[in-house]
């Protein structure tokens, strides 16, 4: 079980109806690839967090399937098209089965 | 010009170990490709993968994907024990067909990317990356 799970994500606050804006995302999680040895010599299982969504109103902006390849505190930034304001909302899924997710609210100005 | 053996020896060492390494991770990594193309035929153009040249710290390599049109993007690494980086696919609210992330690497290689344009072709990119220190933990 990762501890300290945390997202942080940075979105406009508002936007005009159409914009395009910039999100950027990161979750502290260490990514264990279950590559690495311990000091004993055995394999530190696998612990990553293997899909993360964002979606705005019901409507998918992107859906990452990820590999232990990705860095450790997963970081992604991606844009995304403002139709209407309303909630973003943000998933990340992990090995373990927890879920962690966080909500931005964005106005249509 | 006449080779000493010494010069033939190092020369047969460095053909069979240039022949013997990349081969089992370019079958992977054509594996991982083929898995998300189905076998069809990859195209040039259209798809843009930016990646530092080089990278002292393989821990965390800033990329970034464009490709506009794209519904998906594969992102994957010739040289690293798994070739699968990951695997974005863009949904309606997406305002345009690219993501930057940070990969790890584990040692100078190639990173690859494959995108699925609406109309189903597939285009790729590829950019080599010099990595300092390798981020496998190995």
């Amino acid at each position: 079980m990762a501890k300290d799970v945390k997202p942080r994500v940075r979105v406009p606050k508002s936007a005009k109806a159409g914009e395009v804006i910039l999100i950027k995302t990161l979750i502290s999680h260490p990514m264990e690839s279950g590559q690495r040895k311990d000091s004993k010599g055995e394999v530190i299982p696998r612990s990553i967090i293997n899909r993360f969504t964002a979606e705005m109103n019901g409507v998918m902006i992107v859906d990452m399937k990820l590999e232990p390849a990705i860095s450790t505190n997963p970081y992604f930034e991606f844009e995304a098209r403002i139709d209407a304001g309303g909630d973003m909302i943000f998933t990340w899924y992990d090995d373990d089965g927890s879920v962690y997710t966080d909500k931005q609210p964005v106005a249509v100005a | 010009m006449t080779l000493s053996r010494r010069q033939t020896i190092a020369l047969a060492l460095g053909a069979a170990a240039a022949a013997a390494v990349p081969l089992p991770a370019l079958a992977k990594i054509e594996e991982a490709i083929a898995a998300f193309t189905g076998g069809a035929a990859v195209g040039e153009g259209g798809i843009t993968l930016t990646a530092p040249e080089i990278a002292e710290n393989g821990n965390t390599v800033p990329v970034q994907v464009s490709a506009p049109g794209a519904v998906a993007i594969l992102l994957v690494a010739s040289g690293n024990p798994e070739p699968g980086i990951c695997l974005a696919r863009f949904g309606e609210g997406a305002g345009s067909q690219m993501f930057a992330t940070r990969i790890r690497l584990a040692s100078t290689q190639d990173v690859v990317a494959i995108a699925q344009m609406a109309d189903g072709s597939f285009v790729r990119a590829a950019s080599e990356v010099k990595v300092t220190i390798g981020g496998c933990g190995g």
